[in-house]
């Protein structure tokens, strides 16, 4: 074998090797996951083209929903706090001291809702005479939900049962 | 707080990649081929007659182990099987070479062929019998058992070429059971660390900048630290210890994330490798070794000396495969032990940082899958085991170039050894399975079944 042939293949040999590096490497790159902070501009688009696929969901585990939501007895006891259970605030804790508590887009509002499904003034929350919490829709577009009911008057809510304003999910507790 | 600078968290799932696996395995098979073609036509002047068959069978072993991810961990890294094809193909190929060799004895290479296949086969039972990696958390003190048992074993078999690592099976042959110790310790370790590593990480008071550890929570690293100062004492190798130990502080540094781990740990081992060197004569023999590699022993110069010739003379871009004289290192371990220098002599600097980079990204797709890992016992155990990786490589890659005294340990996936190359697909094997759990897609949440009456937007 000529002195040539085996000097290229040996200078071959290694071009190829650290081609293998490099493409390996370069396969981490495209390999990053973790996660993506979007700006809320972006989000819209995406969750505006997500609702068909979940209102087909929803609709076929309808019927099986039907028993758990009748689970809200009032019991007795006032509560004591108000629990965002989901949505994008879910977590989020006011403790109940008899002020009015008001829902919506609207900056000033008690609990500011970033929802997507959501007034600026949806609804507001507030305690009667005899210390009841009353829930109550302010004219909003999509309409405030106690357990499955839309809301015409306002209502006396139940501890514990969930009051929907689109995503969001909110209930009273002890 | 005004609207338009709200931002929204999502998480990017890691995508399947299978496919560049499969590309990525297909160069790692050609690789090995063009080298056994280059050997051939540098020594023979032809291309070898078992070209084909040697590409088929390495070409089948990765095939078969591709299919098989692809099968059962879908989502596992795209990296770890080609680099461990790459790396096991490459060794098969300088071990065939130094087999040309008439004066290195007897061809080793058709039985690492038949290890690797073993390896493989290995391979694929962890990946089909093992669905999930946290069924090893159930095994944590039997395999405390088990390894201790693997470790203290060879003190009762004859030492071969002065350390007792091996094991003589009378009609399999003989086997390291250090290398099996390596992944089944790891095992304890992660679930041993998992349950105690609060303790081991609160319960401290801060002097100097440091966490010292209560004294009683000392207990466990001594208790290791005196296990692996035996093995150097009884089987008289420095890298069964070495790594050995090594591990511990490492998966107790991850653990606990108190550097004052790292600090005791090269402090015991400082201490416990100057006291045993000072008296255990085979391991002073090593250490003068490296610290004196030109002195004339049997009328030569000492192997270390001899393994840095090579590496000399390879330069920057090596010899050329076949071409250069890695049979004039003396002694029994140049297709094992010494196959580093090969590399750096025929292949030169270039091709031994490409080899060690090989066995870097390993070892960082290990880590990166204990990062992603979402159980803490997976995470240790990710970490454990690139880490044992890891401490093997610069083992033995130190002990051959001189930086650290030489000990008979084995490259992985590179080096002839039977034991060497089972344990480690079966590795690579865990890995793969641990990755495949970190990197699988989460389960979207169920939908709620109220949603739809409140998300109709209307039309006004």
């Amino acid at each position: 074998m000529s002195e040539l042939t085996l000097t290229v293949m040996r200078l071959g040999f290694l071009a190829v090797l650290w081609l293998f590096v490099i493409v390996a490497v370069q396969v981490i790159r495209s390999d990053l996951f973790g996660t993506r902070v979007t700006q809320r501009a972006g989000r819209r688009a995406e969750t505006a083209a997500r609702p068909p696929q979940q209102r087909q969901q929803a609709a076929a585990q309808d019927r099986r929903a039907q028993q758990p939501a009748q689970n809200s007895r009032q019991r007795r006891g006032a509560p004591t706090k108000l629990v965002v259970s989901e949505g994008s605030l879910a977590g989020t804790t006011v403790a109940l001291q008899g002020q009015t508590i008001t829902l919506g887009r609207a900056h000033d509002s008690t609990i500011v809702l970033d929802d997507d499904y959501a007034s600026s003034r949806h609804a507001r929350i507030y305690p009667d005479r005899d210390g009841q919490w009353i829930v109550e829709d302010l004219g909003s577009t999509n309409g405030t939900y106690l357990d499955r009911n839309r809301l015409t008057t306002p209502t006396p809510v139940p501890l514990g049962a969930p009051i929907r304003i689109g995503k969001t999910v909110i209930e009273l507790r002890k | 707080m005004s609207a338009s600078n709200t931002t929204t968290i999502t998480s990017i799932g890691a995508p399947n990649r299978r496919n560049t696996e499969l590309a990525l395995l297909v160069f790692a098979v050609a690789i090995p081929v063009f080298a056994y073609a280059n050997v051939g036509l540098a020594k023979n002047d032809s291309v070898p007659a078992g070209l084909l068959g040697y590409g088929v069978g390495l070409g089948l072993l990765a095939a078969v182990a591709h299919l098989l991810v692809r099968k059962f961990a879908p989502y596992a890294d795209p990296l770890m099987l080609p680099i461990a094809t790459l790396l096991n193909g490459l060794g098969l190929v300088l071990i065939w070479r130094l087999d040309q060799e008439p004066s290195l004895g007897t061809a080793m290479a058709p039985k690492q062929l038949m290890w690797s296949t073993v390896g493989v086969a290995l391979f694929i039972v962890v990946m089909v019998f093992l669905k999930d990696h946290r069924i090893l958390q159930r095994y944590t003190y039997i395999s405390m058992v088990v390894a201790l048992a693997l470790l203290i074993a060879p003190v009762f078999f004859p030492a071969v070429y002065g350390a007792r690592i091996w094991i003589t099976l009378p009609g399999i042959g003989s086997l390291q059971p250090g290398e099996f110790a390596k992944i089944i310790i790891a095992v304890f370790f992660a679930g041993y660390l998992m349950v105690k590593r609060d303790a081991l990480a609160l319960a401290s008071r801060r002097v100097m900048g440091l966490y010292l550890p209560r004294g009683r929570d000392l207990g466990p690293i001594l208790v290791i630290w005196a296990l692996s100062l035996m093995i150097l004492v009884f089987e008289t190798d420095l890298g069964t210890s070495l790594l050995f130990f090594g591990l511990f502080v490492i998966m107790l540094y991850v653990a606990t994330e108190r550097t004052s781990w790292i600090v005791f740990g090269l402090l015991l081992s400082a201490a416990g490798a100057v006291a045993v060197a000072s008296t255990e004569p085979h391991v002073k023999v090593r250490v003068t070794n490296w610290l004196h590699p030109l002195a004339l022993e049997h009328g030569a110069v000492t192997e270390t000396a001899q393994s840095r010739y090579a590496f000399g003379s390879g330069g920057l871009f090596g010899s050329g495969l076949g071409e250069g004289y890695s049979r004039l290192i003396g002694g029994i371990g140049s297709k094992s032990d010494y196959i580093l220098a090969t590399v750096g002599e025929e292949l030169g600097l270039a091709g031994l940082m490409a080899v060690l980079l090989l066995y870097g990204l390993l070892i960082e797709r290990g880590m990166r899958t204990a990062l992603a890992a979402r159980d803490p016992f997976g995470k240790l155990l990710a970490v454990g085991l690139s880490g044992g990786l890891a401490l093997q490589v610069f083992v033995v890659a130190g002990g051959v170039t001189g930086l650290i005294p030489l000990t008979g340990m084995t490259m992985p996936f590179l080096a002839q050894g039977g034991s060497s190359v089972i344990a480690n697909w079966a590795l690579v094997a865990i890995l793969l399975r641990i990755s495949d759990t970190a990197r699988r897609p989460a389960p979207s949440p169920a939908p709620s079944p109220d949603a739809e009456a409140t998300q109709v937007v209307r039309n006004q």
